[in-house]
């Protein structure tokens, strides 16, 4: 009797699921202590109404855009201490030292980095950014579909939620980030761990999913009147493909994530060792997926560089229908190199040699975005601000990242660098240089509009060095180390070896990378200290060309008072050199709050839970949460309000006075 | 004072439903890769009988016919419930709604006795690689099914209680559309699951 019971409503929970060892315990308490104390404060001050009524419950993409960056900029800090930890790790595990965490631990520690790098920091950073720039820069006020945003976006919040619990609660995968079987089947993997991956990859992964449809319609169906598809911005050029991919892309990892759950809830055979499974099917959908998400990260960050290298230059985009057609060409080619993961799998030196020539091809697409790049700076005028450090930053390591994976695309050179650090080192320069530099770089581009303010310069700067140095000390000795036979992951090696200087500089490097990034949230809390004289009074702080520069910062929450009309693709810039001004004032179809998304979040994050722990009456409960919360919405036919063209112009009078104050402090 | 421009709301609705349209179609798009992806594991894995019973032994034409035609026959009755929604006939759209929802019913009670069979039989997901992929498959398209029959009951209701609104005639087209969708992605399952199952290739 007791044991039915507890079965239906603790599954596999149970005390032993509290952490045991000293890191994790002391993760754990952070997490509760850091959460108690959010809580504390929003009750103290009375926030819980406006937390609720402006943030929470919006369908405003520019403070969705925001949130996402919050949730985003905080899983940074906790994969890259993920990464000091690992770096610590093998700088002193050496011979007779253990270094301070066990190897299982250490297992948890990089799969949770990789993981949590990819689908909560980088993805968060991208939906973002799209969040908060696309919508403007197409000369509309929206995306397509307002709920369904502030659903994907919960939807990435429950996913990240559940992550973190992991911590708290159970363990986490120690799998690695992609969670290869038939190590992360149940008999190699009996624990909660893989589960925890699986269900925080699955629901934010149907979020990211929704995004992916969601932008993909805003680009074809909410341009403003005259843009055409070729007279888009290059940002906007870039989010279109990148949504291709993850429309094509994302079914595939939903799949493969199910199926894996499948194997080990229901006990079928996809990927198990015996029984007729395949392991070796589960490594190919994976990267039928994860190939394609390198280049759904690293497109949008090509946009935000091609925004930011035309402003600061002062010119018009170099090759601007050459680089449409290199984002065609990546979008297409990114879906036929997958099987370059796993040259070493034995699939015959043809095979290896169709997808190694594949992926040689795609340097030539990307080649050209460099090049443009390069002749857009050519006889400009440049300004070398932050944004163009992170740029130049960028374009060094890239072509370093990119000559090395050239090099791997050689399958005869791939047998001896597979596994190794040598690959460590290649993907992160790709990943960092080419998603993380692009998406640092557009905060620091756009946030002037997002705030209102200018951020501080100096400490930009500061920042963005330390992370080129820091980047190049910590992955340069890797590729060395990766040469000399180091494989990735080790928690352990020999001294003879003679590798540990090179880890000891590596974690040198991380520690300059650290300091970057201590910079970066210096130059935010600097920046907030001096708003009032750092106000941003013009809406155009970097003589910018796009439409997004056209509204006032920050942006008013109906963004144009009267929808803009396109004649050229530099539209604002033409405007400002024709000394034009597009204003009038419209009425305007706005979408009102919902606390529907948030629901379902919290609905979805129980299914994953009970999904977990195998409690599946909280799972079935949930599901048919997420039922009931989706027909009570379809039943609201008033989804939108409209707010008159008299009451944009008295909220326009109103904002004009307010920036006649703040000139005081000019 | 500026020039203001007034709202034109037909404009405004046509162009929601045009959106939402358009989106749809992306989203079918994405279950289409989905089905896709679950075709190729079904296809790589289709012939891992681990020793136990393949398609030939387990599967019987004659049933899975008739579960086709019926399922077709739903297709084809909502698409005599989009042909009174034109003629605005509210009665014939209920009408035609219930008896797909029926057809649907039957279908997917078809479906899971025929899984229930194979299950009490010994030959569950659990048996061997192949059966898995089989049941994910064309389990996922009873899943999808499940999912049109809730859809279609609740906008059944609203067609009932509201009348043919803009929003329930556009939600009405969408539900449709997934209809015929899952009918095609039913008649994949049938040729490449069933009738080269039977032929054991």
């Amino acid at each position: 009797m007791i044991g039915s019971f507890a079965i239906a409503w603790l599954g596999r929970l149970s005390w032993h699921a509290f952490p045991q060892a000293a890191v994790t315990r002391g993760a754990a308490v952070g997490i509760v202590l850091g959460a108690l104390v959010v809580l504390t404060l929003l009750t103290y001050f009375h926030k819980w109404r406006w937390l609720w009524h402006e943030w929470l419950t919006t369908q405003d993409p520019k403070r969705i855009g925001v949130m996402y960056v919050i949730v985003a900029v905080a899983m940074l800090l906790r994969g890259g201490s993920d990464a000091v930890m690992m770096r610590l790790q093998q700088a002193v595990s050496v011979g007779s030292n253990n270094g301070p965490f066990s190897p299982d631990t250490f297992q948890q520690v990089f799969s949770a980095h990789g993981t949590i790098m990819i689908f909560f920091v980088a993805m968060g950073l991208m939906f973002g950014i799209i969040n908060l720039v696309l919508p403007q820069q197409l000369g509309s006020r929206d995306v397509a579909f307002p709920f369904m945003n502030a659903l994907s976006f919960w939807l990435f919040t429950s996913g990240m939620i559940l992550i973190n619990l992991s911590l708290v609660v159970g363990e986490f995968s120690a799998a690695g980030w992609l969670a290869y079987p038939p190590l992360s089947e149940l008999k190699f993997s009996p624990g909660v761990g893989v589960d925890y991956w699986i269900w925080s990859l699955q629901i934010a992964g149907v979020g990211s999913l929704m995004s992916g449809i969601n932008f993909l319609v805003t680009i074809v169906k909410n341009r403003c009147q005259g843009m055409t598809m070729m007279k888009m911005p290059m940002f906007a050029w870039s989010v279109f493909g990148s949504m291709i991919l993850v429309a094509f892309a994302f079914p595939i990892l939903t799949v493969t994530l199910t199926l894996l759950f499948l194997d080990r809830a229901l006990g079928m055979h996809f990927f198990t060792a015996g029984a007729g499974g395949n392991a070796m099917m589960y490594v190919n959908l994976i990267w039928a997926w994860g190939h394609p998400e390198v280049y759904i990260l690293v497109l949008p960050s090509f946009g935000i560089y091609s925004e930011i290298v035309a402003t600061f230059s002062r010119k018009r985009l170099f090759g601007y229908t050459s680089m449409v057609w290199a984002i065609g060409a990546i979008v297409f080619l990114s879906f036929t190199v997958w099987l370059h993961h796993f040259f070493t799998m034995g699939a015959g030196a043809d095979v290896n040699a169709v997808f190694g020539i594949a992926t040689m091809l795609i340097a030539i697409p990307t080649g050209v975005k460099i090049f443009n790049w390069l002749f857009t700076m050519y006889r400009g005028r440049i300004r070398f601000t932050s944004p163009m450090v992170w740029f130049m930053g960028f374009v060094f390591l890239f072509i370093t990242g990119g000559v090395t994976g050239v090099l791997m695309a050689v399958p005869a050179i791939d047998f001896q660098v597979h596994n190794s650090l040598f690959l460590v080192a290649h993907f992160h320069t790709m990943i960092i240089s080419g998603v993380v530099f692009g998406f640092f770089a557009g905060l620091t581009y756009w946030l002037p509009k997002v705030l209102g303010f200018r951020l501080h310069e100096g400490l930009g700067k500061i920042a963005a060095w330390c992370w080129i140095i820091g980047f190049m000390l910590a992955f340069f000795p890797l590729y060395i180390l990766g040469l000399m036979g180091a494989t990735r992951r080790l928690d352990h090696y020999d001294a003879s070896l003679g590798w540990q200087p090179l880890f000891i500089v590596a974690g040198i490097g991380a520690a300059v990378i650290v300091a970057g990034i201590v910079c970066q949230l210096l130059q935010l809390a600097v920046s907030i200290w001096q708003r009032n004289e750092r106000r941003d009074l013009t809406g155009d702080p970097w003589n910018g060309r796009t439409l997004e520069w056209s509204v006032p910062s920050p942006t008013p929450f109906y963004v144009f008072t009267k929808l803009p009309v396109v004649t050229e693709r530099d539209q604002f810039w033409a405007d400002k050199q024709a000394g034009k001004k597009q204003g009038g004032y419209e009425d305007i179809i706005l979408p009102k709050n919902s606390g529907v998304p948030i629901i379902i979040g919290g609905l979805s994050f129980l299914v994953g839970f009970g999904a977990i722990w195998h409690i599946w009456l909280l799972a079935i409960v949930g599901l048919l949460g997420i039922i009931t919360a989706l027909i009570v919405r379809s039943m609201n036919d008033e989804p939108e309000y409209v707010l008159t063209a008299k009451e944009v112009e008295r909220l326009e009078n109103a904002r004009r006075r307010k920036l006649k104050e703040y000139a005081v402090y000019e | 004072m500026s020039e203001v421009t007034t709202l034109d709301l037909k404009r405004v609705e046509a162009e929601a439903t045009d959106k939402t349209t358009f989106g749809f179609w992306v989203y079918l798009m994405t279950d289409c890769v989905l089905f896709a992806s679950l075709f190729a594991v079904y296809a790589v894995l289709h012939g891992n009988t681990f020793g136990g019973p393949g398609g030939r032994e387990l599967f019987k034409l004659p049933y899975v016919l008739v579960e086709t035609i019926v399922l077709l026959t739903s297709s084809f009755t909502m698409g005599l419930a989009m042909l009174a929604l034109q003629k605005r006939d509210k009665q014939a759209v209920v009408g035609w709604l219930l008896v797909t929802f029926v057809l649907g019913g039957v279908f997917l009670g078809m479906e899971l006795s025929e899984f229930h069979a194979m299950v009490t039989e010994g030959n569950s997901w659990r048996r061997s690689g192949f059966l898995s992929s089989y049941f994910t498959l064309v389990g996922t398209h009873g899943l999808h099914i499940t999912v049109g029959l809730i859809w279609m009951a609740v906008v059944g209701i609203f067609t009932l209680k509201k009348g043919l609104t803009d929003t329930v005639r556009k939600r009405l087209t969408l539900l449709s559309l997934f209809w015929h969708f899952l009918d095609v992605v039913w008649i994949f399952i049938f040729t490449v699951v069933y009738l080269l199952g039977s032929l054991n290739i």
